[in-house]
């Protein structure tokens, strides 16, 4: 089973040389410390950064400048500051190549839900409505079941929409799938994870193929 | 026309019960916290409907027109950090539509930009475009969303000068330039304000057009929400 960590470092292994990416609050934010050698690749922050550095040091700390998560953090060499405007035309005319999200459910349409639970919980969409709308790769990030042990991988969201038909990818604790045509397609498990497993914490249509290999 | 006004006060003339403001900022970065702190200080003032990203924190920014219950109506699109937001929001006491956020910095520019509606692929399939017309652009699907303009803008700038052309500093910048198109009048704290030449006209973000009012705030807090460090 993967932690938070193998499940950034795994989805770090996506990344294209020269891609505009997008990184969630969450498991998505981790992603940025796995970038792998060579690849080059610049973060967007949708409060309105092209280029997002690391954390500063105490020293340098600004609070004019933070990311989307709220957090202080510093540029690198030929970054680019704009206003909300410009950041979600980028963002909508699929300028950036690949959003990695959290969800509170997945189905196997691509449905995503991660903004709202009825009477409990609402604190906003923020721009997942936009960035999942618009990406062409989406990356959802997240634990295959929920605190209760229920599946988060479902054939259809019980939980208000974020977005429909986009999530293209999933990497979760126990497993990578791919979703189209309707179903989960699983693609490779977590070290020390069996099929059986996989299938059991599933509740949407899962589809296997031949060996499910390891996670690379 | 003179655009400086001589204190936040005098800023705010004119704002009064019922109003539509909107407010600059994401989080508690680049929020104009001298004009809010002075809304604060006039309780009479009431049932304003805000739009703003967030809805600040319990003890800053608009977290003070909250739980002064001056606020009747907010549009944001992220709310989460606020208790009493979030405790008035679940029993009725505050109206709350919550908006995409590019969708929401696209209202606002529209708004400004003298354009009434857009079609947008955000929230199309959701709660988002219950109600709102849909159309299909090459295959895809699109919800109409109108453009939102406002009594007053308030918004916060690193530099201005005396004619009200403004520049932000890094990312609090954000909602600030295009909710400044927005407002029928509006208003721009600035941490330096200076005399119309010494801004570079080729660094200037938002042109003095768009703004009606400015003055220099003293004493920024600029509170950090997250503050994380390497060392």
């Amino acid at each position: 089973m993967l932690k938070k960590e193998d499940i950034a470092k795994r989805i770090a292994q996506e990344l294209k040389d020269g891609w505009y990416v997008n990184l969630g609050i969450g498991i998505p934010t981790l992603v940025a410390n796995y970038i792998p050698e060579g690849i080059d690749v610049t973060l967007q922050s949708e409060n309105g950064l092209l280029g997002m550095g690391p954390f500063p040091t105490k020293e340098s700390i600004d609070a004019d400048l933070i990311n989307a998560g709220k957090q202080t953090i510093t540029t690198m060499p030929g970054s680019v500051f704009f206003d909300s405007s410009d950041s979600f035309a980028m963002i909508r005319a699929g300028k950036v190549q690949l959003t990695v999200l959290g969800a509170m459910e997945v189905d196997q349409n691509g449905d995503i839900a991660n903004w709202k639970i009825p009477g409990k919980m609402v604190k906003g969409m923020g721009g997942a409505m936009d960035l999942v709308a618009s990406a062409e790769n989406i990356i959802v990030a997240m634990m295959h079941t929920n605190r209760a042990g229920e599946s988060k991988l479902l054939d259809k969201c019980s939980l208000p929409l974020t977005g429909v038909k986009c999530v293209t990818k999933i990497v979760t604790n126990l497993a990578v799938l791919e979703i189209k045509d309707g179903a989960f397609h699983l693609l490779e498990r977590a070290p020390g994870v069996s099929v059986e497993e996989i299938k059991a914490a599933t509740a949407g249509k899962l589809i296997i193929k031949g060996d499910i290999p390891n996670m690379i | 026309m003179k655009k400086v006004v001589k204190n936040v006060d005098e800023a705010i003339e004119g704002i009064q019960s019922g109003m539509t403001l909107m407010l600059g900022g994401f989080g508690l970065c680049g929020i104009p916290e001298k004009c809010i702190e002075a809304i604060s200080k006039r309780p009479e003032i009431k049932d304003l409907t805000c739009i703003s990203n967030n809805a600040g924190v319990d003890d800053f920014g608009l977290g003070f027109l909250l739980k002064n219950h001056q606020i009747k109506k907010m549009i944001s699109s992220y709310v989460g950090e606020n208790e009493e937001f979030e405790r008035q929001m679940l029993s009725g006491e505050l109206e709350v539509e919550l908006t995409p956020q590019g969708s929401l910095a696209e209202k606002c520019r529209a708004g400004g930009a003298g354009i009434p509606a857009f079609y947008t692929p955000a929230g199309y399939g959701t709660e988002v475009a219950e109600g709102k017309e849909t159309r299909e652009y090459n295959g895809k699907m699109y919800i109409l969303e109108e453009s939102l303009v406002s009594d007053f803008s308030i918004v916060k700038a690193w530099k201005g000068d005396t004619k009200g052309n403004l520049v932000f500093k890094a990312t609090a910048r954000n909602f600030n330039p295009v909710m400044a198109m927005a407002g029928k009048i509006t208003i721009a704290e600035v941490e330096y304000l200076v005399e119309p030449g010494e801004l570079d006209p080729n660094e200037i973000h938002t042109p003095g057009i768009f703004v009606h009012r400015i003055f220099e705030g003293k004493n920024y807090e600029k509170r950090i929400e997250q503050r994380t460090t390497s060392n």
